[in-house]
C-alpha cells in the first residue's frame, strides 16, 4: 500500500530532476536569509548559481551540530518568526541545545513522510497507534502523531514509563501499533512476562522501534515475543524527527524519503563522499523545509546506502541498520572500528559476562578485555583457551582486525552508571 | 564422597596468586596440594584442601572465581616406577588424564597423588581392580 504512490514510485531520473531543483531553490533561500549560510557562501569561491547538478553538492561545506549549537536560539532560522508554529530542541549532553523549528508547511510535510510510512508498513484507518515515546520538546513522539491522525488511525498519547497504565491502555482499547524505543520494548516485555500476560491475547500487530541504535538479534527478540513485525525507524531531530527513514515489509533497510532528502555518506575522517554499498557517516541536506533548511549536515551516524531495487516497488533508495556514532570511531592497523560491532560480537558468545573494554595499546595493537561467566568457569584450561580463541576468531572475522583477548575475572571491570568508558585509547594519553 | 578440589580462576595480574592465599590464610585453611595450570595470560590454582566447602565461600566472598570438581586421590609406592605403574593401568583401561600432581604429605609409606581422569568414577573402579590404594575424602582431609 502507498501514501502517494507517484512520488514514492517515482522514476530515479525523475526524482533527480526534482532533487536538482529543490536543492537549488534550498541553497538560494538558505544564503539570503540565513546570516550562517550567507557567511559561508561571502568566504567561499563557490556561489548558489554555481550547483548546476546533484554531484555539484559536494562542493558545499558541511553544517556541524556545532555550528546549530552556536546559532542557538534564532540563528539558523529562514524565515520570519511570525511563520514559525513550533520549536522542538535536540539536547546535547554538554553546552547549548539545538533550536529546531517548523512553519505551518514544515509540521504538514513532516505528518506526510510518516504517513508514507505507516502505510507503508500496512497501517489502516481502523488502527491504534499507542505512541510511547516522549512528548515535549523530544520529535519523536509529537512528529508521529501528526502523520499517524493523518492517515486516520487512533492515536494513544501514553508517552513512555508507567508500564501497567500501558498494558491496560493495550487491553482495554486494543492497541495495534506501538510506537517505542528498543530498551522500552525489552522492559515491557520482561514486565508483561512477569505478569504472566500472553502477548497473544493482546491485538498487537506491529512495532516502530527508533531513536536508540539496536540489533537484529534484539529486533527478533521483540517481534517473537509479542508475535508481531517490529519495524526500524530512522529519524533525527535536526531534520524533522522520525520519519527520515522507515522499513517497509521487505524489513530489509529503510526507505530514505529522497524526494525530502538528500543523503550522501562520506568518509568521517577526510570528509570525501563514499560510493554506494560502503560505511561511513550519513550526510543529509533537507529539500522541503521551509523554517529551517540545512545543508550537508553531519548525522555522525554510520551508516551505508543500499543501492539495488526493493521489491515493494519504491525507488527511494535504503540506508542499513544505524552502525554506530562517528564519534564513537577508532582506527587500528587503517580499519574503521566501532565499539558496537565488539559489543555484539562479545554478547552473542555465552560465557562472556556484561562488561568488557577495548584497550588501544598502539596504532596497531588492540586488546579487548573480557569478563568471563563465573556460572559457566567449569575449572578447565582448555574451555578458556578455547574461549579465548572462539572471542579472537569471531573478532576477526567481524571488525578485520585480529585482536588480543584477555579473560579477565568476573567483577574487575570499572561499572559505570549510565554510559560505560568502553575504550581506553593510550595513543592520545 | 568423592575427593574435592578446588578451581579458581586467576586472570593475569601481580599479586593476584598472593591475594587468593592470604584469603585462605585468613580463613584459617591449611592446604594440602597445590598445583597451578598457567597459559600466557591467565591461570588455574587447584587445591585440596581439609575444608573446601569453607574455602570456596572465603574465596567467592572475595570475589574469586572458584569452581569445585572431583579428583581422585591414590597411594603410590615411593620407588622408582611407582607411577608409571599407576598410569599403566589408566592406559589400559583407555581412560585419559587430564592432570595430576603430588601431595607434600606421605600416607604411611605411600607418596600421594591427585588425579584427574575424563571419567571419575571409570578411573576409580579400574585403579580398584587393579589394587592400587584409592584414598576417600576422609582420609584426605585429615592427612
Amino acid at each position: 500500500m502507498f501514501w502517494q504512490k507517484d512520488i514514492e514510485t517515482i522514476d530515479r531520473k525523475e526524482l533527480e530532476k526534482l532533487q536538482l531543483k529543490r536543492l537549488q531553490n534550498t541553497i538560494s533561500r538558505a544564503s539570503k536569509n540565513i546570516p550562517f549560510y550567507k557567511d559561508i557562501f561571502a568566504k567561499s569561491d563557490i556561489k548558489p548559481k554555481d550547483i548546476t547538478s546533484l554531484r555539484d553538492i559536494e562542493k558545499l561545506p558541511f553544517t556541524k551540530t556545532e555550528d546549530l549549537r552556536a546559532n542557538y536560539p534564532f540563528g539558523m532560522l529562514a524565515v520570519p518568526k511570525e511563520k514559525v508554529v513550533r520549536l522542538h530542541t535536540s539536547s546535547g549532553t554538554t553546552g547549548k541545545p539545538k533550536a529546531i523549528f517548523f512553519s505551518k508547511k514544515d509540521v504538514n510535510q513532516a505528518a506526510e513522510l510518516i504517513a508514507r510510512c505507516l502505510i507503508m508498513t500496512g497501517v489502516k484507518k481502523d488502527d491504534v497507534l499507542q505512541n510511547m515515546m516522549t512528548y515535549g520538546l523530544f520529535t519523536g513522539a509529537l512528529v508521529m502523531h501528526y502523520g499517524a491522525e493523518k492517515v486516520g488511525v487512533l492515536v494513544i498519547p501514553a508517552g513512555p514509563g508507567n508500564t501497567k497504565k500501558q498494558i491496560s491502555l493495550m487491553q482495554d482499547f486494543k492497541t495495534t501499533t506501538l510506537h517505542i524505543t528498543p530498551s522500552y520494548a525489552l522492559y515491557l516485555s520482561s514486565v508483561m512476562s512477569n505478569e504472566g500476560l500472553n502477548p497473544s491475547d493482546f491485538s498487537l500487530r506491529r512495532a516502530y522501534l527508533g531513536s536508540e541504535p539496536y540489533s537484529e538479534e534484539t529486533r527478533k527478540k521483540i517481534e517473537s515475543f509479542f508475535n508481531i513485525d517490529v519495524y526500524n525507524s530512522y529519524g533525527l531531530s535536526e531534520m524533522n524527527g522520525p520519519g527520515v527513514a522507515f522499513e517497509c515489509t521487505e524489513k530489509n533497510g529503510m526507505h530514505l524519503w529522497e524526494d525530502n532528502f538528500i543523503m550522501e555518506i562520506i568518509n568521517p575522517e577526510t570528509g570525501k563522499t563514499l560510493p554506494d554499498g560502503e560505511k561511513g557517516e550519513l550526510v543529509l541536506t533537507t529539500l522541503c523545509r521551509e523554517a529551517m533548511p540545512i545543508i550537508r549536515y553531519r548525522t555522525r551516524d554510520i551508516t551505508m546506502i543500499i543501492p539495488e531495487k526493493c521489491r515493494c516497488g519504491r525507488t527511494h533508495r535504503r540506508i542499513s541498520r544505524i552502525i554506530g556514532r562517528s564519534d564513537d570511531m577508532f582506527i587500528v592497523k587503517g580499519v574503521n572500528i566501532f565499539p558496537q560491532q565488539i559489543e555484539r560480537v562479545l554478547m552473542g558468545i555465552k560465557a562472556v559476562a556484561q562488561n568488557y573494554q577495548i584497550v588501544l595499546e598502539s596504532y596497531d595493537r588492540m586488546i579487548v578485555r573480557v569478563e568471563i561467566s563465573r556460572e559457566l568457569f567449569d575449572g578447565r584450561v582448555e574451555h578458556l583457551v578455547n574461549l579465548k580463541n572462539e572471542i579472537v576468531e569471531k573478532l576477526r572475522a567481524e571488525v578485520l582486525v585480529r585482536p588480543d583477548v584477555e579473560l579477565l575475572e568476573p567483577g574487575t571491570l570499572p561499572v559505570t552508571e549510565g554510559k560505560a568508558v568502553r575504550v581506553i585509547d593510550k595513543r592520545t594519553l | 564422597m568423592e575427593v574435592k578440589q578446588i578451581s579458581l580462576f586467576l586472570e593475569n595480574k601481580k599479586g593476584r596468586l598472593w591475594e587468593a592465599l592470604n584469603v585462605l590464610a585468613k580463613a584459617k585453611i591449611n592446604i594440602r596440594a597445590l598445583s597451578i595450570a598457567d597459559t600466557s595470560d591467565f591461570g588455574i590454582l587447584r587445591l585440596i584442601v581439609p575444608e573446601p566447602e569453607k574455602a570456596k565461600k572465603a574465596l567467592e566472598k572475595n570475589n574469586f572465581t572458584v569452581r569445585e570438581n572431583d579428583v581422585i586421590a591414590v597411594g603410590v609406592s615411593d620407588k622408582p616406577g611407582g607411577l608409571a605403574e599407576i598410569l599403566k593401568i589408566l592406559t589400559d583401561a583407555d581412560i585419559n588424564v587430564e592432570y595430576m600432581y603430588a601431595f607434600v604429605e606421605k600416607s604411611g609409606q605411600k607418596a600421594i597423588v591427585v588425579l584427574r581422569t575424563d571419567s571419575i568414577s571409570k578411573g576409580k573402579k579400574a585403579l580398584k581392580q587393579a589394587g592400587v590404594t584409592v584414598l576417600s575424602a576422609q582420609q584426605v582431609y585429615s592427612l
